[in-house]
């Protein structure tokens, strides 16, 4: 059926691409038309947005998920979902919120932001950009569509061996979960790459390092941890496909093989992994906070050292997700130590954050209340941290609910505060549009209390007895009224995230027009027009400082300094070949899935081929924007 | 001594909430980190609450400047003042550098040494030797020194170490009994050992807590901790022979079962196993999660998939109702 | 020439035709970033074959397998082929086509010989009864060395691509950093296979 399916798509898209190159008006409508311009961009604010979009619109899926989690849970005994189904929830809502929700949101941002903060017409490569993109969305929405197609995965987001092998999970699963990680994985990986090429390339004349925005140096310190943790996932995908669909024995203890490889696998990429998404959240809070308390960021040099340090550990502490495989007290102790190191960082940063705010002049934004909101929510699931890195009370924390308090503390606390504050805070340079302050408000205060009403119980519930990752529980063994609590809490968070919906849907249709710099902005990004234009600067700005556009305003300037004369500015072109390579993968995971003859994985692999040999060929070379039509256009820098 | 040790326990507010908010449970099972009854337990308290005074103090520190700047530095209407623009202060710096460092170093001493201590297997000689095997959806306990293998109970002497020898036969699981002791993961392939005891007689609620399939919620066990005498009873009688089968239906009992039954749960074929129903009569729980009794045994049988998800029983409902009775009987009878 | 005085600024040597635009140097330093990457996953796959190597689950052992003079050959062929990648790079730089088509040619030529070679040795490690599913040990040293061959049959047919290329448009700011960032790429699978010539080829044979 698999193939089937497969060859139909592939016969459709054929007939599509023959129709219309017989057709030449047709082909001329599609080429003008807005969805066909969306669909080929490579400009990275529209890839941004793009991101952020679709980050979201899974957020909201995962969020489903969780609610009808807390639903089963809300009394012992209930029958809502249980067994598979509720492991496939579990399941789903744990890799959607982290590769299909977080990391796009977090890539949404730093696409927006990150070559304005630097002074750059576009990233290193933006052709690569849209395919990261491209491929992100395709293995988002491979891995989601297997709830219709046999159903989803259900051995975790960690998808431990030997759970995860044919013998006990034998549906199409994991082989989703599998194809879909591996084909966002590769787009994630070559995004990171591309903006660390872009932040060490593309720097504006002036641009050091000790002078780049907080955000645009942790975006940096993530790629570069996206770039050496992705591969060991990578790896690790790999293997258990050939596990579930070759018949090899990587973790197949009768046959040799080891579960224990693929948890130090999957860890040595998932720890460094919790940081790639918690960093762009610092900076979003670095910004937010010194913009709103109208003060340089305090510290700025220990933030970066602090960055640096905490991606270098990062990559040190994987075994602290292991202390009860047995590797012994040494090793423990170790890795107890590394991870009780990260501490020192960490606070660092949240003591520079409020000594940004000491002495400022304290404007409670909505973005800034998400900044400040963050700051005791993290701290906590900070001091949790601590608590868990010790091995001894570790046994007891291990796998329960404490563990899931612990992460959503620092993940929703941290990252998607961090994402709210930063999508408040950047809204009107994304899209030209405010957001409502009064909504943003209600958002903030439902979210934020609705949060801690239902994860603060969740330590407890830990504490007497009930592990994560299971349906259901006992009556009278003290979880019934805090599952309860945990359960309404649900209630606050949902009504907030309405909120920002019924918000995004205010700022399309009731916003006026954003001003180019709303909040007295710090950072290059404020200098120019609100969206900005195609090539965001008319000519490239001189940089004289940290806070430069701050700098320039103080000194009563009304515009960056130009570092070039006005000339004309080349611009890549857009290209299809993007969505054609993810929809290739696509159909190759498929054709993956469904096992068989593999017919689907070749036509898809192929098609793969195809798109490498007519990038490769490709000669399009960009186009020009002259000078006289960027006069016309030109809402921003001025010489 | 001792009795500032017991303070530690009592005092942090940890604990204060914990009262508080699992006073209601009347049940005798135990089942609760914040109370343990066992030596490991106990360390791994200490543990958890210095950890956790320690990270209040940070907290509190946090907190206090948090609330004071809020409110001191908020922007007041109609006052538009240019704040200083600080590029920061290496005093202060070095300061919450180095005092995180020196707590975590306070922190990372008991760390490591309850670390090594919890590592030690028994050296005491009346040390109890078990071997645990966890399996989808139960757990094997098997006694090499008593010749006694049974399933879901583990029953303990009060006040000796007992030894557990942690195998693992499919996929991974996670032994842990919250009033005991932490958590041992049970990896197929590798044998992992942990040290148990318990400081008075009573029932401890123990857990699967590594997803394991579609059961792992209900892969429950129970520790059965009894004084010296009450265990040495256990195992003499679980050492002797089986029960007489008396009754007329406990004899069509036995002869279903040997139909029906004997394949998984009389060890015969290793691949496909179910746990040893020798001394089922003894038992005080059915498939680790329903009460002991004739009604519920019938309806595991029946459905073991509704009572536990993805269970690898099959369905017993093909038999006729007097054919269920009497298997229900055979079973009851097997002390 | 703005492209010549970015040359004669850029802090590498001159003449390095590969960083000659901006689009080049992007593409460089991009290509090196991309190599970290692969140096992370194959050190993931060497991680794994070492823990497995002894997995043999009865069937015959890398000591037993393992015949050191064809893969000595094998090594021979791909370490010559870096030089000639090399001398291929230096004639680029001196805009010298013809030669540089030749040692691209001769690259490829050895990358095929030895991976004519690997395929010989698979299928004789086939017929031993050591494959992919026979156990763990065949399952990870198929995968590391799979992999590699992978990459070096990927290696010749970009490079192969390259000069279908080069062969029409010539030596350009263009083509150069393609050509610069395959042969790094050719340079790379090379120490790669060092490191697989040491630690699978040599370890196995000690024990």
């Amino acid at each position: 059926m698999g193939t089937l399916i497969v060859l139909i798509v592939f016969a459709l898209f054929l007939t599509a691409i023959l129709t219309g190159g017989y057709n030449k008006t047709f082909l001329e409508r599609v080429k003008n038309s807005k969805v066909w311009d969306w669909l080929t961009t490579v400009d990275h604010k529209k890839i941004g947005i793009l991101y952020f979009l679709s980050g979201f619109f899974f957020f909201l899926v995962g969020g489903i998920e969780a609610l009808f989690m807390r639903l089963q849970l809300v009394v012992p005994h209930n029958d809502l979902f249980v067994g598979d189904t509720f492991n496939e929830l579990l399941t789903m809502h744990g890799t959607t919120m982290i590769f299909m929700a977080a990391m796009p949101m977090i890539f949404g941002l730093m696409n927006a932001v990150v070559p304005l903060q630097i002074g750059a017409r576009d990233v290193a490569f933006p052709f690569v950009n849209a395919l990261g993109f491209w491929l992100f969305f395709a293995g988002g929405l491979l891995m989601n569509l297997s709830w219709i197609f046999g159903g989803a995965p259900d051995a975790g987001w960690t998808s431990y061996t030997s759970l995860a092998l044919n013998n006990y999970s034998p549906g199409p699963g994991v082989d989703f979960y599998v194809l879909g990680l591996q084909i966002a994985g590769i787009g994630t990986l070559i995004g990171g790459l591309n903006f660390m090429a872009t932040i060490i390339n593309l720097r504006a004349p002036g641009m050091t390092f000790l002078r780049m925005p907080m955000f645009t140096w942790t975006s940096f310190v993530t790629s570069t941890i996206i770039l050496f943790a992705f591969p060991p996932l990578t790896v690790a995908l790999l293997l258990l496909m050939f596990d579930r669909l070759f018949g090899s024995h990587f973790f197949d203890y009768t046959m040799g093989g080891s579960a224990v490889i693929w948890e130090h696998l999957f860890w040595i990429f998932g720890h460094p992994e919790v940081y790639i998404v918690i960093l762009p959240a610092f900076g979003v809070m670095s910004e937010v906070i010194s913009t709103f308390s109208r003060k340089r960021l305090f510290g700025y040099t220990s933030m970066v050292f602090a960055t640096v340090l905490i991606a270098f550990l990062s990559f040190m502490v994987w075994v602290h997700h292991m202390f009860t495989v047995g590797l012994g007290p040494v090793s423990n102790s170790i890795f107890a130590v590394a991870t009780m190191a990260i501490a020192v960082p960490t606070g660092i940063k949240v003591f520079n954050w409020l000594f940004t705010m000491w002495g400022g002049e304290i404007r409670f934004t909505t973005a800034m209340l998400f900044a400040i909101g963050f700051i005791p929510t993290f701290v906590m699931g900070g001091m949790t941290g601590v608590m868990l890195a010790a091995p001894p009370a570790d046994f007891q924390y291990q796998d329960s609910y404490f563990v899931v308090a612990h992460f959503h503390y620092v993940l929703v606390g941290g990252t998607v505060m961090g994402l709210f504050a930063g999508a408040y805070y950047w809204w009107p340079k994304m899209f030209g549009k405010m957001l409502n302050e009064t909504i943003g408000k209600i958002h903030f205060w439902t979210f934020l209390i609705g949060f801690h009403l239902t994860f603060f119980p969740q330590h407890f519930l830990g504490l007497f007895g009930m592990p994560r990752r299971v349906f259901t529980y006992q009556p009278g063994m003290g979880l019934d009224s805090l599952n309860l609590i945990s359960t309404i809490g649900v209630v606050g968070m949902a009504i907030g995230t309405i909120a920002f919906l019924y918000n995004i849907y205010w700022s399309f249709k009731k916003a006026a027009p954003a001003p180019a710099d709303p909040w007295d902005g710090r950072t290059l990004e404020w200098a120019i027009s609100s969206p900005p234009p195609v090539y965001n600067f008319a000519q490239l700005p001189l940089v004289r400082g940290y806070d430069a556009w701050w700098m320039e305003k103080q000194a009563g300037n009304k515009s960056l300094p130009p570092a070039e004369p006005l000339g004309s500015i080349h611009m890549p072109s857009s290209s299809f070949i993007p969505i054609l390579m993810a929809l290739g993968f696509f159909i190759a995971g498929f054709g993956f899935i469904f096992r068989g003859d593999f017919v689907g994985a070749i036509i898809g692999l192929v098609l793969v081929i195809v798109c490498l040999f007519l990038r490769s060929f490709d000669r399009d070379h960009g186009y020009h924007i002259e000078p006289d039509e960027i006069e016309e256009t030109n809402k921003g820098v001025q010489a | 001594m001792v009795s500032r040790q017991r303070m530690w326990r009592v005092l942090p507010v940890f604990a204060l909430l914990a009262l508080a908010l699992s006073g209601c449970s009347n049940s005798k099972v135990e089942m609760n980190v914040l109370d343990p009854h066992g030596s490991a337990g106990e360390k791994q308290l200490d543990l958890i609450n210095w950890s956790f005074i320690l990270m209040l103090a940070v907290f509190a520190v946090v907190t206090t400047i948090y609330i004071y700047v809020l409110i001191r530095y908020r922007k007041r209407k109609g006052i538009d003042r240019m704040p200083e623009q600080v590029h920061g202060n290496t005093v202060l710096e070095i300061v919450w550098t180095v005092i995180p460092i020196i707590l975590l170093a306070i922190l990372a001493v008991p760390t490591v040494s309850t670390t090594f201590d919890l590592s030690e297997k028994p050296k005491t000689k009346d040390a109890i030797r078990v071997v645990v095997t966890g399996h989808q959806y139960w757990w094997e306990f098997e006694y090499p020194d008593l010749g006694i293998k049974t399933a879901q109970e583990l029953h303990i002497p009060v006040g000796r170490k007992v030894d557990l020898e942690i195998h693992g036969k499919d996929v991974l699981h996670s032994f842990w009994v919250p009033s005991l002791q932490g958590k041992t993961d049970v990896v197929p392939g590798r044998v992992n050992h942990m040290t148990l005891d318990a400081d008075k007689p009573g029932v401890y609620q123990g857990k699967c807590a590594e997803l394991c399939g579609a059961g792992h919620a209900l892969m429950d066990f129970k520790v059965i901790a009894s004084n010296d005498a009450d265990f040495n009873k256990w195992v003499a009688e679980m050492k002797a022979p089986p029960a007489p089968v008396t009754t007329a239906s406990e004899k069509k009992g036995e002869q279903l079962f040997q139909q029906n039954c004997m394949g998984c749960h009389a060890g015969i074929n290793p691949n496909v196993q179910g746990p040893d129903l020798n001394k089922f009569g003894t038992r005080t729980t059915i498939a680790g999660v329903l009460p002991h009794d004739e009604q519920h045994l019938k309806q595991w049988l029946h459905n073991p998939q509704a009572v536990k998800p993805g269970a690898l029983m099959p369905k017993i409902n093909y038999l006729q109702p007097d054919e269920i009775q009497a298997l229900t009987d055979y079973l009851m009878s097997r002390k | 020439m703005a492209t010549h005085t970015e040359a004669s600024r850029s802090p590498h040597m001159p003449n390095h035709l590969e960083t000659a635009t901006f689009e080049g140097r992007n593409k460089v330093l991009g290509f090196w970033l991309f190599l970290g990457a692969e140096t992370v996953l194959f050190a993931c796959l060497f991680g794994t074959y070492l823990a497995l190597r002894h997995q043999t689950m009865g069937g015959p052992s890398g000591h037993e397998l393992f015949d050191l003079k064809l893969v000595g050959l094998a090594t021979a062929f791909l370490l010559t082929s870096s030089l000639t990648s090399v001398l291929a790079i230096l004639a680029m730089n001196q805009l010298k086509k013809k030669v540089m088509m030749f040692w691209l040619a001769v690259t490829v030529l050895l990358g095929l010989a030895f991976l004519i070679l690997e395929i010989n040795e698979f299928i004789h490690y086939v017929h031993e009864g050591h494959t992919f599913t026979s156990s763990a040990f065949g399952s990870s040293f198929y995968a590391l060395v799979g992999t590699h061959g992978a990459h070096v049959t990927f290696g010749i047919i970009w490079i192969s691509t390259l000069m279908l290329q080069a062969a029409g448009r010539g030596i350009t700011e263009e083509m150069a950093p393609k050509l610069f960032v395959a042969s790094l790429y050719w340079h790379f699978i090379d120490v790669v296979w060092v490191f697989i010539f040491t630690l699978v080829y040599l370890l196995g044979k000690v024990g």
